[in-house]
């Protein structure tokens, strides 16, 4: 069952004008709209907002509704080969979005054994479905239990509320 | 934060610099570097050159063609482009969360002061601009606790140098298919000199940040372990590309 949250999101840029007529207050400068991001049970989550599925000897590998909400349509993926070793906390890929890349972090270390070649041509998949469609990658754990350590969906819906408090 | 200033740093090096403070440093950053040569084409991670670049042009003249680090789009760099960095911990500013839209619009203020005197500042679609007319691009690389704002502002430009580069497919809704002439302005036509732009940075710096020169020669690192992802296309990339259009991206 979906959990879902009421989260503050950042200022949409693309409407600040710094003329020199009358500002907005200054603070809070960089929160102003609302979005309700969705979090899963039975997923572990990272405070990099990324998550991870175990089960049957492979964890599938993405990043979070609340992540790609703050980071905008993404335009394109960069995700390693199969056969590459990923560190827990460690960056294995990127996204772009808004002209910016942003790392995308493995909460465990492995091999990756599969990666989603449909990102490549729709990179928009990790909006529209985070947590289906728009997995990133596969891994065979080096660890196993490794992920036990990581956030479950309450305590990661803290995390996004505490970070969009700020 | 610890400012670098230069000139004329080949772009390409200034970009590995970027990258290695970015990834291997804990400190924030302000790099400044006024001009750089030789003329350059900069691409983002993502581009695709044959989409971006009149490459048959490019290899005639021989224009090197770099793939930076960062997102975003293509430009043409030299001598009349002042460009401005700011590499930061994600702690670095109060209340700022290390996601693109938010660090654009606080560096869209911080712009905005140094700007506004000037002209109409606008931040546009993630553009900086005159009015209608851009006058600054910018790319951002976000990491688990860093980021990196970079901005190539336009001091002057070459009108020739923008035959090299397409009207790229994906452009903001307020370039209005618009030319690069028409689309552009230059800021030295509103601003007296490129050092009161420099000094308008680094005094709008001041209000967040103490700021604390420091020599290039102590940041040039003997790091040789470090591998910077920001790469020259070489001849036979490009030769490669116009061969098979391109089907992988180099």
């Amino acid at each position: 069952m979906a959990l879902r949250l009421w989260a503050r999101s950042a200022a949409n840029a693309l409407k600040l004008s710094g003329t020199g007529g009358a500002r907005a207050a200054a603070a809070p400068a960089f929160s102003i709209s609302r979005f309700v991001s969705t979090v899963h049970d039975g997923l572990k989550y990272t405070q990099s907002h990324e998550w991870v599925k175990t089960g049957d000897g492979v964890a599938t590998v993405g990043i979070t509704d609340h992540a790609q909400d703050h980071l905008g349509e993404v335009v394109f993926v960069e995700l390693p080969e199969p056969g590459t070793t990923v560190s827990a906390g460690a960056s294995f890929g990127n996204v772009e979005s808004v002209k910016a890349t942003s790392d995308v972090n493995s909460p465990i270390s492995g091999e990756v054994v599969e990666v989603n070649s449909k990102l490549s041509e729709t990179p928009g998949l990790i909006n529209t479905s985070p947590y289906e469609d728009g997995w990133m990658i596969k891994v065979k754990p080096s660890s196993p239990g490794e992920a036990d350590a990581l956030l479950d969906a309450a305590k990661y819906t803290k995390h996004c509320e505490e970070e969009d408090a700020h | 934060m610890r400012l670098v200033t230069m000139s004329s740093m080949p772009i390409l090096q200034q970009l590995h610099l970027e990258e290695q403070l970015l990834r291997c440093t804990p400190n924030n950053w302000c790099v400044i570097n006024d001009g750089t040569d030789p003329a350059t084409i900069v691409m983002g991670v993502s581009g695709r050159v044959s989409e971006l670049v009149e490459i048959q042009p490019v290899l005639r003249d021989q224009v090197p063609v770099v793939r930076r680090f960062s997102g975003g789009g293509t430009v043409i760099v030299d001598q009349g482009t002042v460009f401005v960095t700011f590499i930061c911990n994600k702690n670095a500013v109060a209340g700022l969360q290390p996601y693109p839209r938010d660090i654009m619009s606080w560096s869209g203020q911080l712009y905005g002061k140094v700007f506004d005197r000037f002209g109409e500042f606008h931040l546009r679609e993630n553009d900086y601009a005159f009015s209608h007319r851009k006058f600054g691009g910018n790319a951002q690389s976000i990491t688990k606790n860093r980021w990196v704002h970079h901005t190539s502002f336009l001091w002057d430009y070459d009108v020739k140098n923008m035959d090299y580069l397409k009207i790229p497919k994906r452009a903001p809704e307020y370039r209005l298919a618009r030319n690069h002439t028409d689309f552009l302005c230059r800021m030295k036509e509103y601003i007296p000199s490129r050092s009161v732009f420099t000094d308008g940075v680094i005094a709008a710096l001041g209000e967040h940040f103490s700021v604390q020169p420091m020599g290039l020669q102590a940041i040039l690192s003997s790091d040789d372990e470090f591998v910077p992802s920001t790469k020259l296309l070489s001849q036979q990339d490009l030769q490669d590309i116009v061969s098979s259009k391109e089907s992988l991206r180099i």
